[in-house]
């Protein structure tokens, strides 16, 4: 097995997996009708992507039987989501920062992605990518009214910008997996789109009358299995009825 | 998925002498099969009907969101996970639509989730009968959106256009929803022991209230005539419950589950299966409010309404915003 690809597998299933699971616990809850519609393509957008990659990580690891077992059977520690994603939803100005935040950096990702070296990577980058630009705009679009809307709501997203900005340097950094699949043309250096990343944040962050803070020093490190205390209870919510009937097919 | 004619003897206006020409032209459009769409001329007891029966289904559609969603953060695999998101997602559509259909007769939207929430306003009985373990999401399809289909197969030809086309797309999303139901069922039935048991036990709760989802027998269903009348209402409540039944026994053996009613059997001079009496005592006290979880439901809807409300605030002063900007 190729260690780093299937590292990389986890990384990208994980975090469109777990930020789907925190979108699916918006349902029948949202704002409003159109709201909770919008939510649940972006989860389903999501969980798709997040089967694609665990699918394809279980067929590369001989001790995994197929994508549920990744999903289901894994501890928190073997995890390799980014802290963004697994943040609690907090007010729906906070889920929206947090689907900024990502998207926008998701986007960018995988617009290279597609072209990556390895053909089933890039084949499950090229269909996600036109999803995740949807999820880009429309967080963007909301980012927008609510920085402009109300004093409630520019206070609101303030305070969401304020619990989500100190995740962003995890997603600019890449570790020794990274470099490896980057030497090979497999991945994209997350370097090679910073500029346009922040670039794009400042853009939506002015538009929303919001200041753009200097990036934190990372402390994260969720693709190593170090995550925040907020994932062991989502698991415990996801994993349950596989954890206590093990021999159970549903 | 589904809501029964719920508000017993409404208020049915008389018609007055000048409207008497227009009302002779309605019955004989309605009689004729002919759909009445939005700007037409209808009698003011066929629109309040109306807003009455498509509000109900759509806040049905809401407030069916929630014990199936109960269950979305635990979906077993990730294929029952997506599937049982879109079935969710579904509910939320058509209850965006029914809205919208029933705002065409001249109530907004607005003031029909205000009915819902203070209390004026009906939903389906069923919905307050609590998810409590996996297979009650296969119990749910299979069950109450069958029992959907039943009832709103006939609405597909309902006389108020807007309705009756909403129900053509929502019936064929319900039987996606049936057959989902369905598979969960077979998986369970055919599972493990503890799995069978499950889908027992969860049978074994949702079959009656299943049943009372086509709404009060004949001979006391204050509202059935007018509507049958007026062609809202194609089959009487017992004639769908019947066929509802003689459908569904056949799938239980398929399961190898039993259907909780010790008298339930087949007759062969009616041609279809006699069954024990339902528990209208039961029925009528869910729709009182006594369900139990009527309070969890409604309060879950207040919550979430009164929650989003800065959002909506933010989104109509945003647009407010915009829209002088442009103006200026």
């Amino acid at each position: 097995m190729e260690r780093a690809l299937y590292d990389y597998l986890l990384r990208r299933g994980d975090d469109s997996l777990i930020l789907s699971q925190r979108l699916s616990e918006w349902c029948g809850h949202a704002p409003t009708i159109e709201v909770d519609l919008s939510l649940a393509n972006l989860g389903l957008d999501l969980l798709g992507q997040a089967t694609l990659f665990l699918d394809y990580a279980a067929s590369m690891n001989a001790d995994v039987h197929n994508a549920d077992a990744l999903a289901f059977h894994r501890d928190a520690a073997e995890f390799r989501n980014c802290l963004l994603v697994e943040q609690p939803n907090g007010d729906f100005a906070q889920t929206i920062v947090r689907q900024f935040l990502y998207s926008t950096w998701q986007k960018m990702l995988f617009d290279r992605l597609a072209f990556s070296k390895d053909p089933t990577v890039a084949a499950i980058a090229a269909k996600a990518v036109k999803e995740i630009s949807y999820h880009a705009d429309l967080s963007a679009d909301w980012m927008i009214r609510l920085g402009g809307g109300t004093d409630e709501s520019n206070r609101r997203l303030k305070a969401g910008v304020e619990w989500m900005w100190r995740l962003v340097p995890e997603l600019l950094v890449a570790d020794e997996i990274d470099n490896e699949l980057i030497t090979k043309d497999i991945a994209p250096d997350p370097a090679s789109f910073e500029t346009d990343f922040m670039t794009k944040i400042a853009e939506v962050f002015a538009e929303a009358g919001l200041d753009v803070s200097p990036l934190p020093r990372n402390f994260a490190s969720g693709r190593r299995g170090y995550h925040s205390e907020h994932l062991g209870h989502l698991l415990c919510t996801m994993q349950y009825l596989p954890r206590a009937y093990p021999d159970a097919q549903w | 998925m589904y809501t029964t004619e719920l508000q017993k003897n409404p208020r049915i206006l008389p018609v007055s002498t000048e409207a008497a020409e227009q009302t002779v032209a309605f019955e004989a459009r309605v009689a004729g099969d002919e759909y009445i769409e939005p700007k037409d001329w209808m009698p003011e007891a066929y629109r309040k009907t109306l807003v009455r029966q498509i509000s109900q289904h759509a806040h049905s559609e809401i407030v069916g969101m929630l014990p199936e969603s109960n269950w979305l953060t635990r979906a077993p695999s990730l294929r029952r996970k997506a599937i049982l998101f879109a079935k969710v997602q579904d509910e939320g559509g058509h209850g965006l639509y029914l809205y919208a259909a029933a705002e065409t007769l001249g109530t907004s939207r607005a003031e029909m989730i205000d009915a819902l929430h203070d209390g004026r306003a009906k939903y389906s009985t069923i919905f307050n009968y609590p998810t409590m373990n996996w297979a009650d999401i296969g119990a749910i399809g299979w069950l109450v959106d069958g029992a959907a289909i039943m009832n709103q197969v006939p609405l597909q030809r309902t006389s108020y256009g807007p309705y009756a086309r909403a129900m053509v797309r929502i019936c064929k999303e319900e039987s996606f929803h049936q057959r989902q139901g369905f598979d969960i069922m077979l998986h369970m039935a055919k599972g493990t022991a503890e799995q069978k048991a499950m889908a027992q036990d969860a049978l074994n709760r949702w079959w009656w209230p299943s049943l009372m989802m086509f709404g009060p027998p004949d001979d006391n269903s204050p509202n059935s005539a007018q509507s049958m009348r007026w062609r809202i209402k194609r089959e009487t409540n017992d004639e769908i419950r019947q066929k509802f039944i003689d459908a569904t026994v056949p799938q239980a053996a398929l399961l190898g589950l039993t259907l909780p009613d010790p008298d339930l059997k087949w007759n062969d001079a009616k041609g279809g299966h006699d069954f024990g009496a339902i528990d209208w005592e039961e029925f009528n006290a869910v729709v009182r409010g006594e369900g139990p979880c009527a309070l969890e439901r409604i309060s879950a809807r207040r919550t979430a309404w009164d929650d989003g409300a800065w959002v909506r605030d933010a989104a109509d002063s945003y647009a407010a915003k915009q829209s002088s900007k442009k103006a200026a």
